[in-house]
């Protein structure tokens, strides 16, 4: 359990204004230029040192992540923080942009520093135009008090911010779509390689961070990786993490925990517990709609950090928990998910944009029940020829939660089918 | 999902440019990006193009919200020195962008699972019964379009719309029906929470950041 002493988002939920004055007064933008004069080496290393993995569903070591930006490209380097947040179940980078919009700004400078850009563009989901509002005040607000543009805080680093708003598509997300959509085109993935590191926004070498990511910098350097290292499971599920816990609890809220949380503690401390007691529990999506679905049982003593729940088969991915009672149609719920990435598949891919309609169909088939038990491996069979066949990760997310569903909730899936049969046989 | 649109179809204007007021915009947004990389703007001014017709629309006897003419699209392109196909290629690719006249007030319904695990399906279902009209469908009096979407990202407020540029969360079928009412009569309603619950906060209280709320006046 998380202490209020260690939390980053001391303004989660808006008690006081986002400007720059009462930022201050939390503690942002203190001592910044003193951190870029101690090198970027001494950045990476404390990043490193911090074990913070990226935020925004990969969890990829953030610290090595930057060092692999070339030293001496010759090319312009950016910084890219991506704030397009459109995983279901996910809205913590909302209130980072909306209640501490100069963390990430101050983030920015540092973590660009560190790569030796001198540029970020923040992407905003167009959705969220209040949030980007909030955001852009923010940033002139910071160019203002000399913490941005030429000598950014004193640091003798220059540093331009800018923000862009996208218009509604779930693959931004996808750092190269985002890339893509960045240089005004259609968001669709590019192969790797290249890179970003080595060809990113306009060819040049570019890191795409998520919001929560770049948002928690600079107190971990002011308080010393070993600080932030000391949170969590164990020296790979470090610090603190921002989760989203929706759906059938008795009170949804946005919290900051330590990484690792018991699931139940997370659900029983800060949501009230799940609708009709504990007990009533069906499921859960433990990190965004893209992670396979855990039942009660794995749920009942897991913890939430990237390892344990890779371990139970699914993942940590943004840590946006959708709870599901005992109320739920849960072969629906998933339906609604194929329904999701159907819409969202940018098209670029056959496996992706076929597949995810056929997963859609055959979903809603098996939602009445109207369907074979062969299918149930048939649709099984569709999600491995989506899964790991297409450019970017959409396609496994599309297969994933199905297959969670697949492997869980079999028996369900042919009690349907067998009523199905069975009142058709009676109609006859 | 998305209005279907024509761009041969007689509700397009013949021309468009953009007001003075847009045009100091479009200046500002093209000037975030670097010299010769002027395309990356197309998504700024196609949002501004659609923002100028929404203000047009306001104003008109019969209202409308805001939309973009091919018109737009081809000025766009003459603005950034695109082929137009470029510019129609984004336009049709994100779903924020209306192609066909809407009413003065979109109403998007958030249908995803964690808002249809809250109610999202009763949610559509008043605002069809209410406004006598199915999703994608405009009222007579041009003041509501409907349409489900997918997910907004406030999913602990579900469940939720966005109207316009607003979210309105913690939402149940007599909030629903209210809100229209009163969009209808002309009157503002509050953003965000319609439970009076202090943003993505446990509505019966802090569990964390406790001096915090009690400096905030919280608790």
């Amino acid at each position: 359990m998380l202490q209020d002493k260690d939390r980053i988002y001391t303004n989660l939920y808006g008690f006081e204004s986002f400007s720059l004055k009462d930022a201050q007064k939390r503690g942002d933008w203190d001592k910044t230029g003193s951190f870029v004069k101690k090198g970027a080496d001494w950045i990476i290393n404390e990043m490193k040192a911090s074990g913070l993995r990226g935020r925004g569903g990969a969890g990829f070591p953030t610290g090595l992540k930057w060092s692999f930006m070339p030293k001496d490209s010759g090319k312009p380097h950016y910084l890219v923080i991506n704030a397009d947040e459109s995983e279901p179940g996910t809205c913590k980078d909302r209130d980072i942009l909306r209640h501490e919009p100069h963390k990430l700004i101050e983030g920015a400078l540092l973590a660009g520093y560190a790569m030796g850009a001198h540029a970020a563009y923040i992407y905003v989901r167009g959705e969220f135009y209040n949030e980007a509002s909030s955001l852009m005040i923010a940033v002139k607000e910071a160019y203002e008090a000399g913490l941005l543009g030429k000598n950014a805080a004193k640091s003798g680093w220059d540093f331009d911010v800018y923000v862009h708003r996208g218009a509604g598509a779930y693959i931004c997300g996808e750092e190269t779509a985002l890339i893509e959509s960045l240089e005004g085109k259609k968001g669709q993935p590019r192969n790797k390689p290249p890179f970003p590191a080595m060809a990113g926004l306009y060819s040049c070498p570019t890191t795409v961070n998520n919001v929560e990511t770049i948002a928690s910098v600079p107190t971990i350097l002011r308080r010393g990786g070993a600080w932030f290292a000391g949170l969590g499971s164990d020296e790979k599920n470090t610090g603190t993490k921002l989760f989203c816990i929706s759906g059938h609890v008795e009170n949804p809220c946005n919290v900051e925990e330590e990484m690792g949380i018991p699931l139940k503690t997370l659900i029983e401390t800060h949501c009230g517990g799940v609708k009709g007691g504990w007990d009533n529990l069906l499921a859960i999506i433990p990190g965004g709609s893209s992670t396979p679905l855990l039942p009660k049982d794995v749920c009942d003593d897991i913890k939430m950090d990237f390892d344990s729940l890779r371990g139970a088969g699914s993942g940590l991915g943004t840590a946006g928990v959708i709870v599901m009672d005992k109320s739920t149609d849960i072969v629906y719920a998933i339906a609604r998910l194929s329904m999701f990435y159907m819409h969202e598949s940018c098209g670029q891919c056959t496996p992706c944009r076929e597949g995810s309609g056929w997963l859609w169909r055959m979903m809603m088939r098996m939602v009445d029940g109207n369907a074979t038990l062969e299918e149930i491996d048939q649709l099984w069979d569709v999600t491995k020829e989506i899964e790991g066949q297409t450019i970017c990760a959409l396609g496994d997310a599309a297969a994933w939660p199905v297959q969670g569903l697949i492997r869980h909730f079999r028996p369900e899936l042919e009690a349907r089918i067998m009523h199905y049969r069975k009142q058709a046989a009676c109609a006859a | 999902m998305r209005k279907p649109f024509d761009l041969e179809a007689d509700y397009q204007p013949k021309d468009f440019a953009f007001t003075p007021k847009y045009k100091k915009k479009t200046a500002e947004i093209i000037a975030n990006y670097p010299k010769g990389r002027q395309q990356s703007a197309v998504m700024g001014l196609l949002d501004l193009a659609q923002r100028q017709v929404g203000d047009e629309g306001a104003k008109a006897d019969k209202p409308y919200g805001g939309w973009i003419p091919k018109a737009a699209m081809d000025h766009i392109a003459e603005v950034l020195s695109m082929p137009p196909m470029k510019v129609y290629e984004v336009a049709t690719f994100y779903s924020m962008y209306n192609l066909a006249p809407v009413g003065k007030y979109l109403v998007q319904i958030c249908g995803t699972s964690p808002c249809w695990l809250c109610g999202a399906a009763k949610i559509k279902k008043v605002c069809e019964d209410h406004l006598g009209i199915k999703l994608l469908e405009t009222t007579e009096d041009g003041l509501f379009t409907l349409m489900e979407v997918e997910c907004l990202g406030a999913c602990v407020n579900a469940p939720m719309v966005q109207i316009n540029d607003d979210y309105y969360e913690d939402l149940n079928e007599e909030i629903m029906i209210k809100m229209l009412d009163q969009l209808k009569a002309g009157k503002k309603i509050t953003v965000g929470s319609q439970t009076g619950r202090k943003t993505s906060m446990a509505a019966s209280g802090p569990t964390s950041l406790m001096e915090e709320a009690k400096k905030a006046k919280v608790i």
